[in-house]
């Protein structure tokens, strides 16, 4: 059994219930397994279901059991482990602000501009620039902007989806 | 004619909260309440004075009516209930909930709560209970609207019954019970998909059946799931070890599923079991767990545990397979099922020949590592194994159904040595989460639910009076329970890892200033007995048991005996302690297992 730490995207959906997530917020704190980011919203109103994603890490027997303790909470109508089951499309948002002048300023712009980054609010002395993207790119614009005046960072934690026509929630006809 | 069918012809006439929720308990077979009352839950306890269909038993702490219900529920297999207020009442409860969740014991808990436009004001007796008892509960429910109080109610005992069974708690604001509240008709089920689909996964009964037919060195461990589900298991289970011949042996939380005194039990594994049962389990080829679920005080030191076993997990809660020891077989369902599936599979297959295996595992029975010395001079001091052994011989003399129940401590863990049980249901014990005080409510719960039976709490002096009030309900509903305290002035089992572990430094582990047990019996409208040399044991046992209303028998038993077998902290099965005279360090005592609890 190989004990390395491996990462996993796990999505989970729930019923939109008040204290769901802090069942599974609660369940990850007590038994000391790890949360790197966290997303949830409404994705059925319907239903109401809510879909969580969770960025997790640990061996692959602590990524077992994350999958098995989140099955046997009530409101959970489904765990689907989006790493384990092929690829999927990851990504995260973030806003990034940035207060400079001068050289540093265009730099960041010209930057932001290789990135896909989009202004979105835009002072004399300031940009916000939404990016999209993978955790990965969004660190990499992040250090990239760290020399150039880097001054606040709001992410939103990875949202993921598998790739292809198959879906996660198997009770719902694909359309 | 149930409640429900009589209001049929009248229609939902107009009933408050409290009363919906009465209808909802009788129609789900309620007999018994175990409760206390307070500011909250009012409107509940005047719907209760207003019919006489469930029966309340008034506790004197809220924890002692969980542990009571646990018992109740345990010695029944119905689903436990229990009543409490707000605040206190709640916070009190939440030691019995994670009991029962840690020994998958099935509960609804119904509390009291402030009114909903109070909640998050701090208002006096609130706390945020469902916040509490998120994790101390399988699942838990704030009830914020009337018209969905009867069917929370409804679901709150399908998900403590259902799967693994397990504690819920419905937390009641006040405006919802005093208020109206219609009582609709059950609806389907939304917890269907929580169900397991089907029977147990035919390759894997396959090739568990393969393994056993192949094996030169089987074993059956089995644990408190055989008890959850339901006798026809242990009764699969007997027919199965018959049909085979395996040897089998039990976690603490199963004991009676097989019957102790057959020649193919084990007896217990684990931290204090018999020398048999662990270096079988290290020793075997084939391990298969049945309704168990690898506990650190069975496993001892995971890497070395049953080390060249081929492995099979039989489980209704498939987190719990491969969570601790990974297996090569895993088997998801109702142990029954499985069981059955078994025995399809094995079929009127032949007893292996498995001669050698059981040779091996006489040899080791002969260590007899449960074995003692009484001296049996009248004025020689009790041993605490031996009072146990003559309870159990004077109690089987009676003939009659006999209940135990336990505190936490070496007591329970001689009590699990010595006392046997052929049947399941009998034994109540707090496995998974320990808990001192656990044995007088529970002793409490077992003689409401069986009222002719003989039932034996075998007490600690120090676990006992955690929960000594409760003399008070036994007095009140003339319970005619037997509370046996092995009083060896510790606390018997810190002091024994004190002694091991600690250079002797008996840190606080004294019971000083104890009450004379004989004299509080009476106080409390009981009846005190003491024995303090072995001269007066039996006859004491006997007045004890010939008795017909409640007795507190102080049973003075040697200070410094410790439990033996035992497997310290960090080792493994075949470096058990056998007795006070062995080389610690030799037997897998370490600074590392120091570390472990």
């Amino acid at each position: 059994m190989t004990e390395t730490i491996q990462h996993s995207v796990i999505s989970v959906l729930i019923e939109d219930e008040s204290g769901a997530l802090a069942r599974v917020v609660g369940l990850f704190s007590g038994r000391g397994y790890n949360i790197e980011s966290l997303t949830v919203a409404l994705v059925d109103a319907e239903q109401k279901l809510s879909r969580i994603t969770v960025l997790t890490s640990g061996t692959p027997m602590v990524i077992r059991q994350i999958k098995a303790q989140l099955k046997r909470l009530i409101p959970v109508h489904d765990v689907c482990d989006l790493t384990e089951e092929g690829p999927y499309v990851g990504r995260e948002l973030a806003l990034v602000k940035v207060v400079s002048s001068g050289d540093r300023r265009t730099e960041a712009l010209r930057i932001a501009d290789s990135f896909r980054a989009r202004p979105v609010d835009t002072t004399a002395m300031s940009f916000v620039f939404e990016l999209t993207g993978s955790p990965e790119k969004i660190d990499a614009f992040i250090e990239l902007m760290r020399p150039l005046g880097l001054a606040e960072v709001s992410r939103t934690g990875i949202a993921a989806i598998g790739r292809g026509p198959s879906v996660f929630h198997l009770k719902k006809e694909p359309v | 004619m149930t409640a429900a069918e009589r209001d049929a012809g009248t229609g939902n006439e107009a009933l408050n909260g409290a009363e919906v929720l009465l209808r909802v308990l009788d129609e789900e077979g309620v007999e018994v309440i175990f409760g206390y009352p307070g500011g909250a839950v009012l409107p509940i306890y005047d719907a209760l004075f207003k019919q006489d269909r469930i029966r309340h038993v008034l506790v004197r702490h809220e924890q002692a009516a969980v542990h009571a219900a646990e018992a109740y529920a345990r010695s029944t297999g119905k689903v436990g209930v229990v009543l409490v207020t707000s605040g206190p009442g709640a916070t009190n409860a939440v030691t019995g909930l994670v009991d029962a969740l840690m020994d998958s014991i099935p509960l609804v808990c119904l509390s009291g709560q402030v009114p909903t436009k109070l909640i998050g004001n701090d208002a006096f007796q609130e706390a945020d209970t469902t916040g509490i008892t998120r994790p101390a509960t399988k699942h838990n429910y704030l009830v914020r609207e009337p018209g969905t109080l009867a069917q929370t109610v409804r679901e709150a005992f399908e998900v403590a019954r259902s799967g693994r069974p397990g504690p819920v708690l419905v937390d009641l604001p006040k405006d919802i019970t005093v208020g109206k509240a219609p009582l609709t008709k059950p609806a389907l089920s939304r917890l269907q998909r929580l169900s397991h689909q089907g029977g147990p996964d035919a390759e894997a009964i396959a090739r568990t059946v393969e393994a056993m037919k192949t094996a030169k060195r089987p074993l059956f461990y089995t644990g408190g799931g055989i008890i959850n589900s339901g006798p026809e298991a242990s009764e699969l289970l007997r027919r199965l070890a018959r049909k085979t011949g395996f040897p089998v042996t039990s976690t603490l939380m199963g004991l009676g599923a097989f019957p102790s005194p057959d020649p193919q039990f084990l007896g217990m594994l684990g931290m204090h079991g018999s020398v048999e049962a662990n270096m079988a389990t290290h020793g075997c080829d084939l391990l298969i767990a049945l309704g168990s679920r690898f506990d650190d005080r069975v496993t001892g030191r995971v890497d070395a545990f049953s080390p060249n076993s081929f492995k099979v997990h039989a489980d209704i809660d498939p987190s719990q397979i491969d969570k601790i020891v990974p297996v090569d077989v895993r088997i998801e369902g109702d142990v029954r099922d499985t069981l059955e599936a078994l025995l399809e599979a094995w079929g009127d297959t032949p007893a292996p020949d498995l001669s050698t295996w059981w040779n091996q595992i006489a040899s080791w029975r002969s260590v007899d590592g449960f074995g003692f010395t009484q001296d049996m001079d009248p004025s020689a001091i009790i041993r605490p194994q031996h009072a146990i052994r003559r309870l159990y011989v004077l109690a089987k003399e009676t003939g009659r159904d006999t209940f135990v129940s336990t505190e936490v401590g070496q007591h329970q863990m001689w009590a699990a040595q010595h006392f046997q049980f052929d049947k399941p249901n009998r034994w109540l014990t707090s496995g998974g989460l320990g808990t001192m005080g656990y044995g007088l409510p529970a002793a409490v719960g077992a003689q409401v639910a069986h009222p002719d039976a003989l039932v034996i709490d075998i007490a600690g002096e120090a676990s006992t009076l955690m929960n000594i009030q409760e003399l008070g309900t036994i007095a009140q509903y003339r319970l005619p329970v037997k509370i046996f305290i092995l009083n060896n002035h510790y606390m018997g089992m810190v002091r024994q890892w004190q002694e091991l572990l600690h250079g002797s430094r008996y840190s606080q582990s004294y019971s000083e200033a104890l009450p004379d047990f004989v004299k509080l019996a009476e106080a409390f409208h009981a009846t005190g007995m003491r024995a303090t040399h072995v001269g007066e044991l039996d006859d004491v046992i006997r007045r004890m048991l010939a008795h017909d209303g409640p007795v507190v028998a102080d049973i003075c038993v040697a200070e410094g005996e410790n439990c033996y077998p035992m497997i310290p902290s960090g080792a493994a099965h075949n470096q058990m302690l056998l007795g006070p005279d062995q080389d610690s360090e030799a037997a897998g005592l370490t600074e590392e297992g120091k570390m472990l609890v």
